[in-house]
């Protein structure tokens, strides 16, 4: 496999004359984080100029959209794309734990679920910010990326709910308390704020803009990394594939150009539409 | 300046003098034997023509000359001649006039009613004063450049021609539809700080009502026509809620679109609990013309509080109120509360404490990945630049 390598990897090519590629997500799990980063933009925009509806921005914003109506015909079609890709992920994880029996889904280095070493690691990392410390050896998972998944769990949960009682509030109203309308506006928009305004700065800049990733990491894009930058990124991981003679299995074929340069050019259109709503976001809460 | 000619002279002079009791068609024929001639100017060059066709039509036409020009005896007549006073035979109008706005001295009766010797009775649609050409006559002084403008008073003219008054008026041609004078009345105009006037707040509900009685019926039952009539000069009448000069459609986008602000300007703490709600955010984009506005809820004019079991906002009518947009209102449903004040634990507790949490999540949060987040980008930065000045060092 190493012999595979062509000019396409030009770039990855520069140390050993030779990358070797390592799988680090398959392709259902990069068709989620598709499906969830393009609605989860179609909700931010069409959510924000309601949650917004009195700043300079959010008449002419939502015009541009066609106007109110197609801004929440356009924001419940994402809403029931993203639901339906979250409900077939939950449908897929109880699958894997409790018919196939699969282990390490909810325990493991394999798993989402936090773990102490990922507290060790927290405060491992806070001593290595300021020098007091190595930095620490991460797993398959890094504390801030399960961080990352459990709020948008979270988050799908509660905006989801909270959005689906707005849609039919008359219905909800049956099981739920008066006050329980009122509220569920409130949570949906606070929840969908918080949702905005961390993965537009804090996860764009962990995963994508930091020193070691910068300017975006196509991993979730491609599902593989170089074998010298899952190393780095992932000692641990690498170490125990290694130990348990388990590399060759992971090897993978380098990304087709063609591919990495869509992927790219999709990526940074994302970026660019996240950083460009966090701008509208924050000049509307501070105005 | 063109002189009288001694033919003409000679002519009126044979007129007069011939015609020992003459008529008063007669008399002004010898008038305008010199003032027919359209160039007629006295000594300081201003026209002293008269048309005597057209002042023949006008209201005054059967009348002689020297009826309003008194001071005029016979011919050759004196160069100065007394000011012609209506008031001799208008008395009522000139006291009516004298105790008015504009009673300044410098209105004259023709600043309005136009031409002496062409004035025309006001259901004559070339009359200065009939109900089509008012607006006009009154705005060459009350518009943009006129002469109230010079005043300081507010251009109204361009706010009555775009108002619903006076589409019906110009676009229409409605007789009824409103007029300055409708409301204003017409030579006894006073200040609206007048309490005579017709547009004194208080006198305002009647004014409106002298058209609008069915609706004036309605405000007068709800809360603030009760207030008006207990005395409280801080109750809304018309013109608060509609405006003077410049009034929509109510049902008209652009009425709707701008009508929440005007209930709070007074109901600041309900419009502050509105806004926050989803009706509001709504209806803020522009594009939701239907989103219920205060008075979808409230009603317009006949407005009476919850308390009240005929209001629509009684608890007991609720899902009937609710359901005019939501089809399937419920009981359940109406427990909505469209003023709820997530910032006031003792009216809205639940609310009060979920939207704490939510917003010490979201700082909490926000906080600790910024920290973090900061400090990672610092160190990255620093390991980074240290491990490519080692590698270079290897390098070279």
């Amino acid at each position: 496999m190493p012999d595979q390598e062509n000019s396409a990897n030009g770039a990855a090519m520069e140390h050993h004359g030779q990358t070797r590629y390592i799988a680090r997500f398959t392709r259902a799990q990069r068709t989620l984080h598709a499906v969830l980063f393009s609605t989860f933009l179609g909700l931010a925009a069409t959510g924000l100029p309601l949650r917004f509806s009195e700043s300079f921005w959010a008449r002419k914003f939502a015009a541009i959209m066609g106007g109110f109506g197609a801004i929440l015909a356009f924001h419940k079609l994402c809403a029931v794309i993203l639901t339906l890709a979250f409900l077939i992920h939950v449908k897929d994880l109880f699958t894997r734990a409790f018919l196939r029996h699969e282990k390490g889904i909810f325990w493991g280095s394999g798993s989402m679920v936090a773990n102490w070493k990922d507290v060790k690691d927290l405060v491992g990392h806070f001593r290595w910010f300021v020098g007091l410390g190595p930095r620490p050896r991460f797993g398959r998972y890094a504390y801030w990326e399960k961080f990352d998944y459990w709020a948008v769990f979270w988050g799908m949960m509660v905006i989801g709910f909270s959005g689906y009682a707005m849609w039919f509030a008359p219905f909800f109203a049956h099981f739920l308390p008066g006050w329980a309308l009122n509220a569920v506006l409130v949570v949906h928009s606070e929840e969908g704020l918080l949702a905005i305004l961390f993965i537009f700065s804090i996860h764009f800049v962990n995963t994508h803009l930091r020193p070691d990733s910068f300017p975006m990491d196509m991993v979730i894009f491609t599902g593989v990394e170089s074998e010298e930058e899952f190393k780095t990124k992932r000692p641990l991981e690498y170490e125990k594939l290694v130990s348990q003679n388990k590399l060759a299995q992971r090897m993978a074929e380098p990304p087709a150009l063609w591919y990495t340069n869509f992927s790219r050019s999709v990526g940074f259109a994302a970026i660019a539409i996240g950083l460009l709503l966090l701008v509208l976001t924050l000049s509307a809460y501070f105005s | 300046m063109k002189a009288v000619s001694p033919i003409t002279v000679f002519l009126a002079a044979a007129v007069v003098s011939f015609c020992t009791a003459p008529s008063a068609a007669e008399n002004s024929a010898a008038c305008l034997a010199c003032h027919g001639d359209a160039t007629l100017q006295d000594a300081s060059g201003h026209s002293i023509a008269v048309d005597g066709s057209k002042f023949h039509s006008s209201i005054h036409g059967s009348l002689d000359c020297t009826n309003c020009h008194v001071s005029i005896k016979g011919y050759p007549h004196p160069d100065k001649v007394t000011p012609v006073q209506c008031s001799t035979c208008h008395a009522d109008e000139a006291s009516g006039l004298a105790g008015s706005v504009h009673a300044d001295g410098a209105q004259q009766c023709t600043n309005c009613h136009g031409s002496a010797h062409a004035i025309y009775p006001k259901t004559d649609p070339r009359s200065t004063v009939y109900p089509l050409n008012i607006p006009r006559t009154c705005g060459s002084c009350h518009g943009k450049d006129g002469l109230a403008g010079k005043h300081g008073l507010p251009s109204v003219y361009p706010h009555y021609l775009d108002s619903i008054h006076g589409m019906a008026l110009s676009k229409e041609g409605l007789l009824v539809a409103a007029n300055c004078q409708s409301c204003h009345g017409s030579h006894h105009i006073l200040s609206h700080t007048n309490p005579e006037s017709p547009t004194y707040k208080t006198n305002i509900p009647k004014t409106c009502g002298s058209c609008h009685a069915g609706i004036t019926a309605s405000y007068k039952s709800g809360v603030h026509g009760k207030t008006l009539a207990a005395g409280n000069l801080k109750a809304p009448v018309c013109t608060d809620c509609h405006t003077a000069h410049a009034i929509v459609e109510p049902t008209e986008a652009e009425f709707r679109n701008q009508s929440t602000p005007i209930c709070g300007s007074c109901h600041k703490e309900q419009f502050f609990t509105y806004r926050d709600t989803f009706h509001s955010q709504l209806g803020a984009l522009g594009g939701y013309v239907e989103t219920a506005r205060c008075w979808d809820c409230h009603r317009a004019h006949d407005i009476l509080p919850a308390s009240d079991p005929a209001s629509t906002v009684a608890p007991r009518n609720l899902v009937k109120t609710c359901g005019r947009c939501h089809a399937d209102a419920n009981a359940s449903f109406v427990q909505y509360q469209p003023h709820a004040n997530a910032y006031n634990r003792k009216l809205s507790p639940g609310l009060y404490y979920i939207r704490l949490f939510m917003n010490l999540l979201l700082v909490s949060v926000l906080t600790f990945f910024l920290i973090h987040t900061i400090l990672w980008l610092i160190r990255s930065r620093y390991h980074q630049v240290k491990e490519n000045a080692a590698e270079g060092e290897k390098d070279a």
